[in-house]
């Protein structure tokens, strides 16, 4: 009973002071919000996931080898990023979103109203979307048409279109094989599904035979949304051989033991197609720097010449190692000369990048 | 006599027989979970002890102005290919730390890459065949070996899964759940302190009860939403630190710890209420000399919970901005910071196989870190726990 009294009243006045700690430094900022994050330190990073394994490698190498503090890296996805980004020009908001598509045109203006109007964009290379299957299986050979008749909700039948009727690959052509058409994807709310509807349906849609663009995916089963982890589709295709994954490059490349890409319009999706365009699914991969803060964080600009510089981004740079595409050689030089100079990013440009 | 006896006999033995039945569904529901359990178990374990050891080769390296600028240098030709890259670049630390080591050349035991150590633990690697040749070979002259990978313990998250390890999400974790408990905690336990020992009971404190235990439903992602928009938009916050954090996870852990504690308060018989106003006790006294001395082992089992389930959770962290790459372990609450649900999931993400195994090794600290604290509720309440 004694014990416990004291214990008790041990417990509490603890708890207390700790609780009066704690509310100190919330209740400090309350008053003091820019004079805090005035003092802000590190670089904050923000945007697409598909461009933070890249980012934050290069994070990791600048915390490590120069004197500046490591920076703050967040994949919130390329729109919650761009979001964040245009959010307003003060210290609480990023200095640098990823992005995995170019800025939209609404983006832009956004962050010009929030006086965000001095951004410099920079491209670091290509990610390749495949199309695979288990090693077990057939290697596939596609093209953008046949994969469309496979994925889209209709396809056109005499003029009209109708519920696609496509069951097994060989409904769509003859040489393929008669297997059930089954392909896991990413979901709608991923990036990657985005640029798979514009790269291989929309671009495919005119000679199919749809009177404009055309991406809505069938949902009777035969595509099946598989969650935004790329680690499960591969798991997926390792048990189910029949079937298709849709995923990015760096996800082939490390289950190389595992699981085969179908060539696409004749073409194996390899470094070197991707980077040439020669392979047709494939995106360019973005980060967009706040100006206005150039001067206000810390090695703000060193962050981005090591991202821009020939160890990372190059031939024989780290992150072709973790999946990254390269860009030819003159565009990366063309390129690291327009950023580091902070070229300042223009409406025209918008509109030129996101058709 | 005989014939009612046979009817009445029928039944009784139905009424066994649906009795042995309902008996032994009910242990193949007992049975069916253990064999789930023992599954996800045995999996995790066996993706995951080959985490905890780890490559390293055995070199020369060379300390100076030279290697200092150009660390791969610093070793040998022969064993170059197999030693980790973040492992090297640690190089003009090591002489920071210690000048001596300028102009000297020693032989140690460094971390090798990735890919070496997949190779030696049977899995897919992506060394060439006349790598694990050369591998194979330094194995045998033991300038290759298999040791501890203290690495996994020491280090903070890294792209490079040899150094990889839970350090910054565990700190970021203990911060974290510091500041939910020294938030949660006296507030909780004052609320239903005030609930069960002070309030009146009318229409307004049975509205209140209701609320509560609505809110111990909620799901958890809309407490990342409020926290999202009371501490960092409007508070100010900033935003991916273990102070963010804590204050949301708080916020989910309060209703928790209100209705355990007043449940561990409304155990204590009225008796010893009575007895201590009869001695002429004030209110306060009843209740901090005699009611929560009596409770104290029920709410800290209750608060211990809630600590475990705030412990696990990633969604409200998500909202926060906690899912981020934190290198070197946080060190204060308001730096950014990461806890090990969230690094967990990150590592899963990760496309590179050798961070399999790493992803199934923090998921067994995470285990064993909530086995402990529940482990501890219910040492707890066996020891201190009183029967009236």
């Amino acid at each position: 009973m004694r014990t416990w009294h004291k214990l008790s009243l041990a417990a509490t006045t603890t708890a207390a002071t700790a609780s009066l700690f704690a509310a100190g430094p919330a209740g400090a900022s309350d008053g003091g919000d820019v004079e805090i994050s005035k003092d802000r330190e590190a670089i904050t990073i923000v945007g697409s996931s598909t461009v933070y394994p890249f980012a934050s490698y290069v994070v990791e190498e600048f915390g490590v080898t120069t004197q500046y503090p490591t920076p703050v890296i967040e994949s919130t996805g390329s729109g919650g990023g761009l979001k964040l980004f245009c959010g307003g020009d003060g210290m609480d908001t990023p200095d640098i979103t990823n992005a995995s598509r170019p800025m939209k045109v609404s983006e832009f203006e956004r962050c010009q109203d929030n006086g965000v109007d001095d951004i410099t964009r920079a491209v670091i290379g290509s990610d390749g979307i495949v199309i695979a299957n288990s090693v077990k299986g057939e290697r596939f050979e596609l093209t953008l048409e046949e994969l469309t008749r496979a994925v889209a909700a209709e396809v056109p039948q005499d003029g009209e279109l109708v519920d696609n009727p496509n069951e097994y690959w060989d409904d769509i052509d003859s040489s393929l094989p008669h297997e059930e058409i089954k392909v896991y994807g990413p979901p709608t709310t991923s990036g990657t599904r985005d640029a798979f509807e514009e790269m291989v349906m929309e671009a495919a849609s005119e000679e199919v035979g749809y009177d404009g663009a055309y991406s809505k995916i069938r949902q009777d089963g035969a595509y099946v949304p598989a969650g935004e982890n790329d680690n499960l589709i591969v798991q997926k295709l390792t048990r189910d051989t029949e079937a298709l994954g849709v995923f990015g490059y760096s996800f082939l490349d490390a289950n190389r033991d595992r699981i085969q890409a179908a060539r696409i319009n004749g073409v194996e999706p390899t470094p070197e197609a991707i980077s040439a365009g020669d392979y047709p699914i494939s995106r360019s991969l973005f980060f967009y720097i706040k100006n206005g803060h150039a001067g206000e964080v810390a090695g703000l600009y060193e962050y981005v010449e090591l991202f821009l510089s020939e160890q990372m981004i190059g031939d024989m740079g780290y992150l072709k190692e973790e999946g990254l595409i390269p860009l030819p050689a003159e565009q990366r030089e063309e390129m690291r000369k327009a950023v580091l100079s902070k070229e300042r990013l223009t409406r025209s440009q918008v509109e030129e990048d996101s058709q | 006599m005989a014939a009612p006896n046979l009817k009445a006999e029928k039944r009784t033995r139905q009424r066994y027989r649906r009795e042995r039945r309902f008996k032994a569904l009910c242990v193949g529901a007992i049975l069916l979970s253990v064999a789930f359990l023992v599954f996800f178990f045995t999996d995790i374990i066996q993706r995951g002890y080959t985490a905890f050891y780890q490559a390293e080769v055995r070199a020369e390296v060379t300390y100076s102005e030279r290697t200092v600028d150009l660390p791969p240098a610093a070793v040998d030709d022969e064993v170059r290919p197999f030693v980790s890259r973040g492992w090297l670049r640690q190089l003009p630390d090591h002489v920071e730390a210690d000048p001596d080591l300028m102009g000297q050349t020693v032989t140690r035991w460094i971390t090798a890459d990735a890919p070496v150590g997949q190779y030696l633990k049977g899995q897919y690697s992506e060394l060439t065949e006349q790598e694990k040749a050369e591998v194979d070979r330094l194995r045998e002259q033991g300038q290759i070996r298999l040791a501890f990978n203290t690495n996994f313990f020491t280090n903070g998250d890294s792209k490079m899964a040899e150094i990889a390890g839970i350090k910054s999400a565990v700190v970021g974790s203990v911060l974290t759940l510091a500041v939910t408990m020294a938030v949660a905690f006296p507030i909780g336990v004052m609320s239903a302190v005030y609930l069960e020992e002070f309030a009146p009971d009318n229409r307004f404190t049975r509205f209140i009860e209701v609320n509560i235990n609505n809110l111990a439903a909620v799901p958890s992602i809309l407490y990342g939403l409020l926290g999202l928009a009371i501490f960092i938009n409007f508070v100010g916050v900033p935003r991916s630190s273990a102070l963010a954090g804590g204050l949301t996870l708080a916020l989910m852990t309060l209703p928790i710890i209100i209705i355990s504690t007043r449940a561990a308060l409304r155990a204590v018989p009225d008796s010893i209420r009575e007895g201590a106003f009869g001695v002429g006790a004030s209110r306060l006294q009843v209740v901090s000399h005699h009611v929560l001395p009596q409770s104290l082992p029920g709410i800290l089992t209750g608060s211990i919970i809630g600590l475990a389930q705030a412990m696990g959770e990633t969604a409200p962290l998500l909202l926060v901005g906690m899912m981020a790459f934190i290198p070197s372990a946080p060190e204060g609450v308001t730096d950014a910071a990461t806890v090990l649900p969230a690094q967990i999931y990150t590592w899963a993400s990760m496309p590179q196989r050798a961070f399999d195994e790493i992803t199934a090794a923090g998921i067994l600290v995470l285990l064993a870190v909530l086995l402990t604290l529940n482990a501890t509720a219910v040492v707890l309440r066996k020891r201190f726990e009183r029967r009236w």
